[in-house]
């Protein structure tokens, strides 16, 4: 299945009743000749409200929808996913892995007009990336000093090695720079620049409406020659999801990122020539659906319970009639769309098999009693989204079919994360696991053990493995990208054997945009990236 | 000076049940698992347990319970509603700029609902049984039926999306900047669907209550003695008959006008407008307890001051309730 190119097949068709479509055509093809137009307003759906819109102090997609066109990161992601410097134009790594030059672009002007030196990336790195900045705060555990000699390089001193490919893959999301002469007086959350920031992009913060909208306009002193090409940026603030798709019909929208519509939506405006909607620009933003075991519940530390449940569920049943093309068969923590770390299928696989289950569990002890019932369980789904809620039943039912009744309970944001990751008052969870690029930013911390209790998307299992914590710790400061590559397989392969978290099923964001732009969606992280070379035709 | 007196004991006698719901809205959200930290959490995707116990002291939730509680009292003696963790500015402020849209909202489609819910009982009783009254009270009972937020889809959908007459959601435009008269049509404009879709639920219930006041008030003596005095049906209806059974209406209005400060979320929700009714919902979601206490606040001051004009009122239509009574 072609995850990059969305296909109205007859699944989708007849998970909305509708009729069956033809392919959506590429328009980026078609229009490639087409000379780039100046001008326009840009309008984006903003689903959710962040507290902040400084990319340097908060990593989430609801920020860089945002703060990713007003500040810049030292390094991106080309259209081929590989990095790409931006506030930086060169780095190089020492051979023992502790110390990382970067050069850095000159003649780069903060939107107050004070120039951009490395005393701000000297001062984010240390008070934000190290201090404040979630996953940063991981990533740059090691981090001593930054030195800075001159005011165009940048020196990162770490105390254990740091694999430059891992920085690369990280710093495009967790490398955003912020001024630091607007930030080194005072209390760095507290600071008003995090609600009208300034960067060095190419859109300059204009106004901000909570609850209604934030508007940006052109950067007319932007670095990258003739960038950008629109007027203005407008995000607005819709929280009803069906009410964004109306608007986007109505022409109020031009893009609607992230998934940020319904299912049905999305399948019924890909058939409309206006719009196309594809998960292509989001493949640096995957993400799997998981089942997390509680092991503290006995019948849930039997590794044959565990498997029996992974088999009881048939996984491509449930994609084919309720996700359609927007998912496909996980294999893993470490999705496809990982170029560099996806050591294929070739590792323990759970196949829908319902007799094996039922044999597993009678192996395991567990033998249906009085009504069929072997024992039961109690189900936290997250509340990010539609298709946890449909999986979430689906596990209920399924499980419910080899003599496990299920009771599902739901809570908001906040309530999950305390209930699952703090008071570890659950049997089994599930919601998302989101890929950062590289396991060592976002998932080898669902794993490796010794995480501090509250801490959300962590092992808070009650599982420990001695090999899987050896495996992670070698795998982080690897500084050779084969061996590297070699030590995650290893690892997906241990962790898919002991099955503490099982990732069934993976997914990429679905980016819904006007069929008018032009250089969208061209690189894997694009819902976050900059935007200078984004245009709107006539 | 009686009116003074009656204020002055309504206020006294508001003050512990002000404080009452304070403490229960702020004891309830404690029962929610989870707080704003965690709830911060959620948002961004991620943080490690440091941070957390960081983002906890700064909001000072490592405090105990009591002394949470304490502090926040406190503060309300002294008029402070406190800082919002989402907002990060006063509560008082960020409540202001929530209250001109949930304001004109509420009050055009209390108005809207008022006056149609008013005319259609008035003829809907006067026909009873006979075919405007089928029709007006089927078509009531549809409007109570249908949920707001399809009313709402189905409107911007219609007149929207096809025939491209209202905008489909925000309290205003933001691509042109309008000023004076220009700036209240265009805010006009984007109020007619959400007025509508929120006026017709309202409407239903106006027009039962209306339609059942009307015939109870018509098969009292004094209006069979007017009609025997030998005037006209439409002089009986708008002179003595209408007066009296707009009681229960004023009584209505007033009890919504004073829950009108909760705003509506569906329809807040569904065509974007920033009001009070999705500020507290946000709250509770993000468990931003100053902010809702703060929102609970105004609401109850505004409960209470609502009722005292709706006491003043009934004195005026019916001579017979004193204010002192």
């Amino acid at each position: 299945m072609d995850l990059t190119r969305l296909e109205i097949n007859r699944r989708t068709a007849l998970l909305t009743s509708a009729a069956i479509a033809a392919n959506v055509i590429n328009p980026m093809r078609a229009f490639a000749q087409e000379t780039p137009r100046k001008g326009g307003v840009f309008n984006v759906h903003y689903a959710a409200e962040q507290r902040q819109l400084n990319p340097s102090i908060q990593a989430s997609t609801g920020v860089y929808i945002i703060g990713g066109k007003i500040q810049e990161n030292l390094v991106d992601l080309d259209a081929n996913g590989q990095p790409v410097g931006v506030l930086a134009e060169s780095w190089e790594a020492s051979p023992d892995g502790k110390t990382v030059t970067f050069k850095l672009r000159q003649g780069v002007t903060w939107h107050d007009g004070k120039p951009f030196t490395s005393a701000d990336v000297e001062f984010t790195a240390m008070n934000m990336w190290k201090k404040i900045l979630n996953y940063g705060s991981t990533l740059q555990l090691f981090l001593t000093e930054v030195e800075t000699p001159d005011a165009q390089t940048a020196i990162f001193k770490y105390e254990r090695p740091m694999p430059l490919n891992l920085l690369l893959r990280a710093l495009p999301d967790l490398g955003y720079v912020s001024a630091k002469h607007l930030y080194e007086s005072g209390d760095i959350r507290q600071n008003p620049t995090n609600l009208s920031p300034v960067g060095t992009g190419p859109f300059k913060f204009v106004k901000y409406e909570r609850g209604q909208y934030i508007i940006a306009d052109r950067n007319p002193d932007y670095w990258r020659p003739n960038a950008p090409y629109l007027d203005r940026i407008v995000w607005r603030v819709i929280t009803d999801r069906a009410s964004a798709a109306a608007q986007m019909e109505a022409g109020e929208l031009h893009y609607a990122p992230f998934s940020s519509l319904t299912i049905s939506d999305l399948a019924r405006l890909g058939k409309d020539k206006r719009f196309i909607v594809s998960t292509k620009g989001n493949e640096g933003n995957a993400r799997t659906n998981t089942l997390e075991f509680n092991f503290r519940r006995k019948e849930l530390s039997d590794i044959k319970v565990r498997r029996a449940i992974a088999h009881a569920i048939n996984v491509p049943f449930f994609i084919d009639n309720f996700l359609g093309d927007f998912a496909k068969l996980g294999t893993g923590p470490i999705p496809s769309t990982s170029a560099d770390f996806y050591p294929g299928a070739n590792t323990p696989q759970y196949p829908y098999d319902k007799a094996k289950a039922a044999a597993l569990l009678d192996e395991a002890g567990f033998k249906a009693g009085r009504g069929g019932t072997r024992f039961s369980l109690k189900l936290l789904p997250a509340p990010w989204g539609e298709d946890i809620s449909l999986w979430s039943t689906f596990i209920q039912q399924s499980l419910g079919e080899i003599g496990i009744p299920v009771e599902i309970v739901r809570n908001d944001g906040g309530g999950f994360l305390k209930q699952v990751y703090d008071e570890h008052a659950f049997d089994i969870a599930t919601g998302w696991h989101q890929y950062r690029n590289d396991p060592a930013v976002s998932t080898t911390v669902w794993y490796r053990s010794g995480q501090p209790k509250g801490a959300p998307w962590t092992n808070q299992w009650g599982w420990e493995d001695k090999n899987v914590d050896k495996t992670i710790d070698d795998a982080a400061t690897e500084v050779d990208p084969a061996k590297r590559k070699a030590l995650y397989a290893q690892f997906v392969k241990e962790v898919n054997t002991e099955l503490p978290v099982w990732m069934p099923i993976e997914q990429i964001f679905v980016t819904t945009i006007t069929a008018k732009a032009r250089n969208h969606s061209n690189t894997p992280r694009w819902g976050s990236a900059s935007w200078h070379d984004l245009w709107l035709s006539a | 000076m009686r009116i003074l007196g009656l204020a002055g004991r309504r206020l006294a006698a508001s003050i512990p049940t002000l404080i009452l719901i304070l403490i229960g809205v702020f004891l309830l959200l404690q029962f929610a698992p989870g707080d704003t930290v965690d709830a911060m959490m959620a948002q961004m995707g991620g943080g490690d347990a440091a941070t957390a116990k960081e983002l906890r002291k700064f909001y000072e939730l490592d405090l105990s319970i009591p002394v949470q509680l304490g502090n926040y009292l406190w503060r309300l003696v002294r008029l402070d509603l406190g800082f919002s963790s989402i907002y990060g500015k006063p509560v008082a402020s960020v409540i202001l700029e929530r209250l001109p849209p949930t304001i004109l909202l509420m009050t055009a489609s209390l108005s809207f609902a008022f006056f149609f819910g008013l005319v259609f009982g008035v003829i809907a009783a006067r026909g009873v049984n006979r075919w405007p009254d089928t029709l007006i009270s089927t078509l009531g009972l549809i409007f109570y039926a249908t949920p707001s937020f399809w009313f709402g889809l189905m409107a911007i959908v219609v007149f929207s999306v096809y025939l491209q007459w209202l905008p489909p959601g925000g309290f205003e435009d933001i691509g042109t900047v309008r000023t004076g008269i220009w700036r209240v049509l265009d805010i006009a404009s984007h109020l007619v669907l959400p007025t509508l879709t929120l006026g017709l639920i309202f409407l239903a219930i106006y027009l039962r209550i209306m339609r059942a006041s009307m015939l109870e008030v018509l098969n009292l003596d004094y209006v069979r003695t007017a009609r025997a005095k030998g005037l006209d049906e439409t002089r009986v209806v708008t002179r003595h008959v209408l007066r009296n059974a707009l009681l229960p209406m004023v009584t209505l209005i007033g009890l919504q006008a004073g829950t009108m400060l909760g705003g509506s979320v569906v329809v807040e929700s569904v065509f974007s407008l920033p009001g009070l009714g999705r500020l507290a919902y946000e709250s509770v979601v993000q468990r931003d307890l100053n902010t809702l206490l703060g929102i609970v606040f105004v609401s109850a001051l505004l409960v209470i001051s609502v009722n005292f004009v709706v006491d003043l009122i009934y004195a005026r239509l019916d001579p017979r309730i004193t204010a002192g009574g």
